[in-house]
């Protein structure tokens, strides 16, 4: 399966994924912004571990897949938490821009 | 062949949104471009024969933390922002980074031989992923339950409203 494919594909699409999510991530003042750029780069995770996966170990084994699940069962949890701050810090400061959550530099 | 095609349409597609996500100015167009780059990963799960991922990745990924992310969008004002680029880190600096970053990992891409496995018979992969959860993976897979629970309980804590008596 896959003749014309190989990991290279897969690899420099999760290469082009994880930098734009980088820079969304660098380059944003919205602080959800920041969490969808934090997706992006993780979405490039898990094409990695699934393509290594495939292609590393005849598609038979599943330790890839596996982690894939355990990244995004985390991705769910660091979403909730950071949605919750952020809704917290809007709460409490009226805006979501990262650049005014200074309060507690020194 | 066909594969190819359906390849460089799925990264079409994801890499597109992904484009769209990144450089927007209007939050809620970022937060529903990430829907079409999430999709295209699920098609490239499918294509790298993992079924299960497949739909864990429309499941959890577009039915839950999307829809959470534009319920935040929502929460929120301030959507259309002005002044996009950080105060910190500037658009160029970030480009800059984001440049070399890409040159290298591209570099050692392209210049690793990578193992290859004989590409063995594609096969459902729900039985063998429950048989890793509940054998060499049973520890991770306990630990995972108390952070959601944590992730739970400290979501509602974070963002009750303060009752003063």
């Amino acid at each position: 399966m896959a003749a014309g494919l190989t990991l290279n594909h897969f690899l420099v699409l999760s290469l082009i994924l994880f930098l734009l999510g980088s820079y969304c991530v660098l380059s944003r003042r919205n602080a959800i912004g920041i969490l969808l750029g934090i997706e992006l780069i993780l979405n490039a995770a898990n094409i990695n571990y699934i393509a290594f996966s495939f292609y590393g170990s005849g598609g038979m084994k599943y330790d890839g897949q596996v982690f894939a699940i355990f990244v995004i069962m985390l991705a769910a949890a660091e979403a909730v938490i950071g949605l919750a701050i952020i809704l917290a810090i809007y709460q409490n400061l009226r805006t979501i821009d990262v650049s005014a959550t200074e309060t507690l530099s020194g | 062949m066909a594969l190819l095609v359906i390849f460089y349409g799925l990264a079409l597609i994801t890499v597109a949104s992904a484009l769209i996500t990144a450089f927007s100015r209007n939050i809620v167009h970022s937060a529903f471009a990430l829907f079409g780059a999430l999709a295209g990963v699920a098609g490239i799960y499918a294509l790298l024969a993992a079924d299960f991922l497949f739909i864990i990745q429309i499941f959890i990924y577009i039915g839950g933390i999307l829809v959470v992310t534009i319920f935040a969008v929502m929460l929120t004002q301030g959507i259309a922002e002005v002044n996009v680029s950080n105060r910190a880190v500037g658009v160029l600096p970030a480009l800059i980074t984001v440049a070399l970053a890409g040159a290298v990992m591209l570099y050692a891409i392209v210049r690793t031989s990578w193992y290859r496995a004989k590409p063995g018979p594609v096969a459902p992969t729900t039985y063998g992923i429950g048989n890793a959860f509940l054998g060499p993976y049973v520890l991770p897979f306990e630990i995972a339950s108390i952070v959601l629970l944590a992730a739970l309980i400290g979501a509602i804590v974070i963002s009750r409203q303060e009752v003063r008596d």
